[in-house]
C-alpha cells in the first residue's frame, strides 16, 4: 500500500486492475485505492508478470502492506531487489539492518510496496519513550509509520494509530489473515486494519472479524469522506506547522503584459485551445524555479533533497470542501497549449477522484491561487515532505507607476512561503524578482 | 431548437465540468462563479463544451454575459 501522503496511514484496495497472470509494464495502472484523498489510481514501477494479489478488494491495510507480488516472467536471471514506488519522499527508510521477506516469496520476483518490502532485524526505530508508550496503546511498532529521522517512529506517529490494531498481525509487511476472515470483513464491512487479531502471530482469524463492529466515530455516525479528507488535511498541516519554520516574502507583481497578451492570444486561438491565465502563472513558477533550485526539493531523513525536475503540485479545491494537490509532471517543459491542456485533465480528475498514485506522491512545490474569489493575498502552509509553497491572490487594478506616471495596471500579489532549514528570505526574494521577470515577457513562457 | 432543448444541453455541458454539483442544485438565475463555485478553468471547459455540442462559440470578452444559466440561455439561443 503506497503512501500517498506524508498524512496517510491506511488506504482501501478498491479494486484490481489486473489478474494473476496478467504482464505488466512500467508506469501501467494495477489498482485502484481508496484514500482520505479519494480513489487513486496505482501505478506500478517495474516489468514482469503478476504472480500473487495479497490484498483482497475491499480491505483495508496500512502503508507498506506488500499488495502483490511481480514475478520475472521468462526473464528470471534479472529479478529486481524491490519494487517500492520511487518519489515517494514522504516514505522513509527503515534505517536499520535488513533482509528480503522470505525466501519462498520473493524468490520468483519483485514485491509491490512504497513502505519496506522488507522485514527489519532489530524492529522500527524508536526511542524507549515512544516503545513504552506503544505498550500502554496496545500498538505494535511494526505497523506504524513513522516520520521522524530515517523513518524513526515518533510519539506523534502513535497518537493516530489505530489501537491494538491489525498492526500486530503484519509480518513483513504482510497481513496475516485466513482467507476465510478476509471474505467475511468484506461481507461484514469490516475494517481489517482495525481487527485485532488473535491468532498465531497475532494472525486475524473469522472470529476476530465476527466479534469486530463496522468503522465508525464515537458519536457512532459512519465517518464521511470529507471529514476524512479534511482529518488528513489537519494532520499534515499539523505536521508542517510543528515541524517547518516558515518564512514569508511577498511582492506584487504587474500582470499587464501578461493578460493582454493572454487576451490576444486567445483571440486567436480555436476555443478547444484557449489558455487562462493561471497556466501563464504555473509556467512562470516552473520556469523560475529552474534557477532556484534550494526551493524545488523534498526533506528527506532530516535533510533536503534537491530535485532536478520540477513537478509543480496544483492546489485544487473541491467542491464538496476538500482539498487535493496533484503534480503535473515536467511543469516548465513543452507549449503553454500542452500545459494548459495537462492542467484541464489534471483538475478534472482531480475532482472526480481519479488522480494516480505518482500524481500525490512526485510534487516538488506546491501552488494555491485563491484570486478567484477576490482574496487579496494568501499565507499559504507548506505541504511535508516539500520545502517551498506558492500563494496567488486576486488580480486587481491599482494605481501603477509606470515611467514616472500613475496609471491602472491589474496587479497580483504573490506570496511565497519556505522552509528555513532550507532556504532563507534572500533567497525566496530572488525566486519572486525572477517570477516578475518571467511573467513580464509572456511571449517566452 | 427550442429552449428547453438548449436548456437540457447547456444543463449537460455544465454537470459534465462540474459532476459533483446535482442537477437540481442548479437553478436558472444562479450566478455560476459566487453560487456554483465555478472557477475560470470550470467556466472555460463549460464554454467548450458548448461549443461541441451546439456549435456556438463564445468569446472571452462574452464571458460576462454568461454569467448566470439563464443568461447563458439566453445567449445561446440568440446564435444557435
Amino acid at each position: 500500500m503506497p503512501s500517498l501522503g506524508a498524512d496517510m496511514t491506511a488506504g482501501t484496495l478498491a479494486k484490481w486492475r489486473v489478474a494473476v497472470g496478467d504482464r505488466i509494464s512500467h508506469g501501467d495502472i494495477i489498482a485502484e485505492v481508496e484514500t482520505d484523498k479519494g480513489l487513486i489510481e496505482v501505478e506500478v514501477f517495474e516489468t514482469g508478470v503478476v504472480e500473487k494479489l495479497l490484498v483482497g478488494e475491499g480491505e483495508k491495510v496500512p502503508v507498506g502492506t506488500v499488495l502483490a507480488e511481480i514475478g520475472a516472467g521468462a526473464a528470471t536471471a534479472t529479478v529486481p531487489e524491490s519494487a517500492s514506488v520511487p518519489e515517494s519522499a514522504s516514505v522513509p527508510a527503515t534505517g536499520s539492518a535488513s533482509v528480503p521477506v522470505s525466501a519462498s516469496e520473493s524468490a520468483a520476483g519483485s514485491i509491490i510496496s512504497a513502505g519496506s518490502s522488507e522485514v527489519d532485524l532489530d524492529g522500527p526505530m524508536a526511542s524507549p519513550a515512544v516503545r513504552r508508550r506503544a505498550h500502554e496503546l496496545d500498538v505494535s511498532l511494526r505497523g506504524v509509520q513513522g516520520s521522524g529521522e530515517h523513518g524513526r517512529i515518533t510519539l506523534d506517529d502513535l497518537e493516530g494509530f489505530p489501537r491494538g490494531s491489525a498492526a500486530a498481525a503484519i509480518v513483513g509487511g504482510r497481513l496475516r489473515i485466513s482467507p476465510y476472515a478476509r471474505r467475511l470483513a468484506l461481507e461484514r464491512g469490516i475494517d481489517i486494519a482495525q481487527v485485532r487479531g488473535t491468532g498465531l502471530s497475532g494472525a486475524i482469524q473469522a472470529r476476530d472479524v465476527l466479534s469486530a463492529k463496522p468503522s465508525v466515530q464515537e458519536s457512532g455516525k459512519p465517518v464521511s469522506a470529507s471529514e476524512r479528507m479534511q482529518r488528513a488535511i489537519a494532520a499534515a498541516m499539523t505536521r508542517a506547522n510543528d515541524e517547518i519554520p516558515h518564512y514569508y516574502v511577498e511582492q506584487s507583481i504587474d500582470m499587464g503584459n501578461a493578460l493582454t497578451w493572454l487576451r490576444e492570444a486567445n483571440a486567436s486561438l480555436n476555443v478547444t485551445e484557449r489558455l487562462v491565465s493561471g497556466v501563464l502563472v504555473l509556467r512562470a513558477v516552473a520556469r523560475a524555479l529552474r534557477k532556484h533550485k534550494k526551493l524545488n526539493a523534498t526533506w528527506q531523513g532530516g535533510k533536503p533533497v534537491p530535485s532536478e525536475e520540477v513537478h509543480v503540485g496544483l492546489a485544487v479545491s473541491l467542491r464538496g470542501g476538500g482539498l487535493v494537490a496533484p503534480a503535473l509532471r515536467n511543469t516548465d517543459e513543452g507549449s503553454l497549449t500542452d500545459l494548459m491542456a495537462r492542467m484541464t485533465d489534471l483538475v478534472s480528475r482531480a475532482r472526480s477522484g481519479a488522480l494516480r498514485s505518482s500524481e500525490l506522491t512526485s510534487a516538488t512545490i506546491t501552488l494555491t491561487s485563491l484570486g478567484e474569489r477576490g482574496v487579496e493575498s494568501v499565507t499559504p502552509i507548506i505541504f511535508p515532505p516539500q520545502v517551498a509553497i506558492v500563494g496567488c491572490g486576486a488580480t486587481f487594478e491599482r494605481p501603477w507607476v509606470v515611467d514616472g506616471q500613475v496609471v491602472p495596471r491589474p496587479v497580483m500579489r504573490v506570496t511565497l512561503g519556505g522552509d528555513h532549514r532550507v532556504s532563507n528570505g534572500h533567497q525566496g526574494a530572488r525566486f519572486l524578482s525572477a517570477l516578475d521577470r518571467l511573467l513580464q515577457e509572456p511571449e517566452k513562457l | 431548437m427550442t429552449s428547453d432543448e438548449i436548456h437540457a444541453t447547456l444543463l449537460r455541458c455544465l454537470t459534465d465540468v462540474a459532476p459533483d454539483i446535482a442537477d437540481e442544485e442548479i437553478e436558472d438565475d444562479a450566478d455560476l462563479r459566487d453560487e456554483l463555485d465555478l472557477d475560470s478553468m470550470d467556466i472555460l471547459r463549460w464554454v467548450q463544451g458548448i461549443h461541441k455540442a451546439l456549435g456556438v462559440e463564445i468569446p472571452e470578452e462574452d464571458y460576462g454575459k454568461i454569467a448566470s444559466f439563464e443568461d447563458a440561455i439566453a445567449y445561446v439561443a440568440a446564435r444557435v
